[in-house]
């Protein structure tokens, strides 16, 4: 395969060659590396692909990009290959906001003040989800009947958004949960749709299937407003009529999940300039449009201030549920 | 049957001249990526997706689906000829099929795993068509419990099987699941056994350990031992690729057991490499010839291949059917699906029906593509065990070290890999097996988690693992074979109490 690839990446060169005359002060000089901090297929990944074939279709920039997965260590492989690159411009991480979460909660060897922050990308919407035959119609009844049997809640990941979303309901429900950790989104749909669970908090792509098949549904979305209207997902609803958990007496206004990008840390501020900018022009291609559309995301866009605003925000409520819950490390 | 006519409307679709174009190469890059460790076939495709994104998703899917196919024959070469597995689920193949290779038959380890490989996913297929949405509920029926019960299933018949010493075997089974125990922890999130290298926390990746233990291991056994400075001397000869695959029907047991190891498997969803790796340890109990398992049986060659080949085409069913992927593989395609703006789930089978059924068909079409192809290969790739072994040996190290370090660009792999290589060397010399090892890292920690997240639910009680039948069934069985070869031995004793251990030099040599 190593002569395929280099194969690709000739082929790649030479369609891009000649393109594109310098915008920003710094261009870059040779292939650039895309870092997805997940394994292949999962929504980081997916994000990764999708703005890599965007560049590549709009030549956005005349050097070849390659994605490769680094999702060890529920994506801690990734943030620590960042680090370890410091001041290389060719390496560009894609993320969650796991780079700040995840050295909260466990003692891996980065911490996202390593890494130079490009932008957020786009957020994640996250539901409340049962099994289709289950007799609640809202969130009240739901946590009705939770307040009297120990419900199970399933989750990705152990101490990460699923969990801490789920300590929030706890808290706002008065409620007592079962948090099972397994290792991503899709596993968990697939147990609830088996009955192995009572619910839980998948993002809206990882569900869609299951909603449509009729195995699963969501109560509410923890959004201030409820999601923008597109097309039906089942005969009768779309995303648009799922209500809000604030509108339904779960008290949790927003919860969202950022993608982000990355540079390692020690970069010159021309070097990342370059990168916001690029990153802005795949947010103006119809392509982004599409690839946000059929994976049920908000379009945002934050960088610089409003970006790092955005992460001290996130941290302070993270550190607080997790010092709640006795999880922080030293 | 509504099933038969969808079927047939999918081969319209699947037997077109770009559609059968699409395969061939589809299937020449996949033996490539095969043929090449550490690349592996979830690799390969992940590579050639962004190039789909153009196509239809009936034709993207006819591509990687049959990348996959020729990698997982591919997967077969190295392992039999070099003794490296360039798929983990070809690791059990390198047991009988390396042997069998260096005495000097390796046309004949070759055809004969492929010929099985071919007859393994044909039955894959077969379920798939006719049995899809009967397959969908039983694995909804699965939850931790199960999945640990699976698991548990296929430890015993490996372990319980006798080969090495008991002791030998548990210290082995120990080791391996200390080595699946590094990196971030699922149940818990916490960092472990990382001993102060920040790079461990992505755990030790399953190539870089088979690599070494086997590829590197075995040539150190080999220089030490003067291996054959000579080449195999085999005279590579056409007729006996049609021979071996003709003989095929004389271990019609051994096949149709071993396909329906893999379906099951397949489908749990235990793994192919679970699935081989179960078929192997079981051919061995029942198989007559079961004491020479371990120097070039073909019943050794048979059963792994035609259960991984069996479980990696069911495994696309769950996937289809549930949006759950059973294998890597499936997981990186399950991507693409989704890519394409299709949605793997229940949904699927009603909203794309000419996709759904289009790779079905493509699925028996791909097959017999593949392995035409691959046989025609076999002359060729036997011909490289007569390269000399002063030649050979420095290329299986560059392989080694290449493979180790393309699996995430990482130095520390590669220093891992011949680390790995030492510990094989030893297990070698020391007369421990590697099987339980190998089995231990790949599933251990899945086995782990499984165990973990039942135990979460049931708060402690084991009870869970008898909470219905299903799940009951599973963990009886798995008792039963750990405890059949003690059973055995105690039932000879009885009959024949003064009887001295005839077959123990037999034994020591055979470890695996």
């Amino acid at each position: 395969m190593g002569r395929t690839s280099t194969f690709l990446l000739s082929a790649a060169v030479t369609v891009l060659a000649g393109t594109m005359p310098a915008l920003a002060a710094w261009q870059p000089q040779k292939p650039i590396e895309f870092v997805a901090t997940a394994g292949p297929g999962g929504g980081t990944d997916n994000l990764a692909r999708a703005v890599q074939n965007i560049i590549t279709k709009h030549k956005l920039t005349e050097q070849p990009i390659v994605v490769v997965n680094k999702g060890g260590g529920s994506g801690a492989e990734g943030y620590v290959y960042g680090k370890a690159s410091a001041g290389d411009p060719y390496k560009v991480i894609f993320g969650t906001s796991n780079a700040w979460q995840q050295p909260l909660v466990s003692k891996v060897a980065f911490n996202y003040t390593d890494l130079t922050p490009i932008a957020a990308m786009a957020q994640d919407e996250f539901l409340l989800w049962v099994k289709q035959d289950t007799p609640y119609k809202t969130a009240g009844d739901y946590l009705k009947a939770a307040a009297s049997g120990e419900f199970k809640m399933g989750g990705a990941q152990s101490k990460d958004t699923d969990e801490v979303l789920t300590r929030m309901i706890e808290k706002a429900g008065k409620v007592k949960l079962t948090y099972i950790p397994f290792k991503s989104g899709a596993e968990t749909a697939v147990q609830l749709a088996g009955g192995h669970l009572d619910s839980h908090v998948n993002n809206p792509s990882e569900s869609l299937g299951q909603w449509r098949g009729g195995t699963q549904r969501p109560l509410c979305v923890f959004s201030p407003k409820r999601l923008p209207q597109g097309p039906k997902v089942t005969a009768t609803e779309g995303w648009s009529d799922v209500p809000t958990c604030v509108e339904q007496g779960l008290d949790i206004k927003q919860y969202e999940q950022p993608r982000t990008v990355w540079l390692p840390g020690k970069v010159t501020p021309d070097q990342a300039a370059f990168y916001v900018d690029l990153m802005k022009k795949v947010q103006a291609t119809p392509e982004w449009k599409d690839y946000i559309e059929k994976t049920s995301q908000v379009d945002t866009f934050l960088t610089g201030a409003a970006f790092d605003k955005f992460i001290k925000e996130d941290l302070e409520h993270v550190k607080q549920v997790a010092g709640e819950q006795g999880w922080l490390v030293k | 049957m509504d099933n038969l006519a969808e079927l047939l409307h999918g081969f319209t679709i699947a037997v077109t001249v770009p559609h059968l174009a699409l395969m061939a190469v589809g299937v020449l890059l996949g033996i490539l990526v095969g043929v090449l460790p550490g690349l592996g076939a979830p690799n390969g495709v992940s590579l050639l997706l962004p190039l789909t994104f153009g196509m239809q998703p009936v034709s993207a899917i006819i591509l990687l689906s049959s990348m996959y196919w020729g990698a997982l024959f591919g997967g077969s070469v190295t392992s039999i000829l070099f003794n490296i597995p360039g798929e983990p689920s070809s690791v059990a193949t390198t047991f009988d099929g390396y042997p069998m290779a260096r005495d000097g038959r390796p046309t004949t380890a070759l055809a004969t795993a492929f010929g099985s490989a071919a007859f393994g996913a044909l039955i894959g297929v077969i379920l798939i068509t006719f049995l899809a949405s009967w397959v969908a509920q039983v694995a909804l029926a699965f939850g931790p419990a199960e999945y640990f019960a699976v698991y548990f299933l296929a430890f015993a018949s490996f372990v319980g099987m006798g080969g090495a010493a008991p002791i030998k075997t548990v210290v082995a089974l120990a080791i391996g699941f200390a080595i699946a125990a590094i990196g971030i922890d699922t149940v818990s999130g916490s960092v472990r056994l990382t001993m102060g290298v920040d790079e461990l926390v992505k755990g030790v990746s399953f190539v870089v350990a088979v690599m070494g233990l086997f590829g590197i291991g075995e040539l150190l056994v080999a220089v030490e031992e003067e291996f054959h400075a000579r080449a195999v001397s085999s005279k590579i000869d056409w007729r006996e690729v049609f021979r071996a695959v003709g003989r095929l029907r004389r271990h019609g047991v051994a096949l149709l057991r071993s396909a329906a190891i893999g379906c099951w498997m397949g489908i749990t969803p235990g793994g192919p490499t679970a699935a081989s790796f179960m078929s192997y340890g079981i051919a061995r109990r029942f198989s007559r010839r079961g004491r020479h398992f371990g120097t070039g049986e073909v019943e050794g060659i048979i059963s792994p291949e035609t259960a991984d080949h069996a479980a990696g085409t069911s495994a696309l069913l769950p996937m289809l059917s549930l949006g759950i992927p059973g294998s890597a593989t499936a997981a990186v395609m399950m991507g693409g699906l989704m890519i394409w703006g299709l949605n793997p789930g229940p949904m699927l089978f009603v909203d794309s029906k000419d996709f759904v059924w289009g790779l079905i068909a493509s699925m028996y079409v791909g097959n017999i593509v593949a392995v035409a192809l691959v046989l025609l290969t076999v002359p060729v790739f036997a011909a490289l065990m007569r390269i000399p072994f002063v030649v050979i040996a420095p290329l299986i190290v560059i392989i080694c070290v290449v493979g180790a370090y393309s699996v995430s660009n990482s130095y520390l792999d590669v220093v891992m890999m011949l680390g790995f290589g030492i510990v094989g060397y030893l297990f070698k010399k020391l007369f421990y097996p590697l099987a339980p090892l190998v089995l231990a890292i790949v599933i251990g920690d899945k086995a782990e988690d499984a165990f973990r997240q039942s135990m979460l639910i049931s708060k402690g009680s084991l009870g869970i693992f008898f909470a219905n039948k299903l799940v009951t069934c599973l963990i009886v069985g798995g008792i039963a074979l750990l405890l059949l070869p003690l059973v055995l031995q105690l039932a000879r004793l009885w009959r024949k109490p003064a009887s001295p251990a005839i077959d123990t030099p037999a034994q020591e040599k055979v470890i695996i």
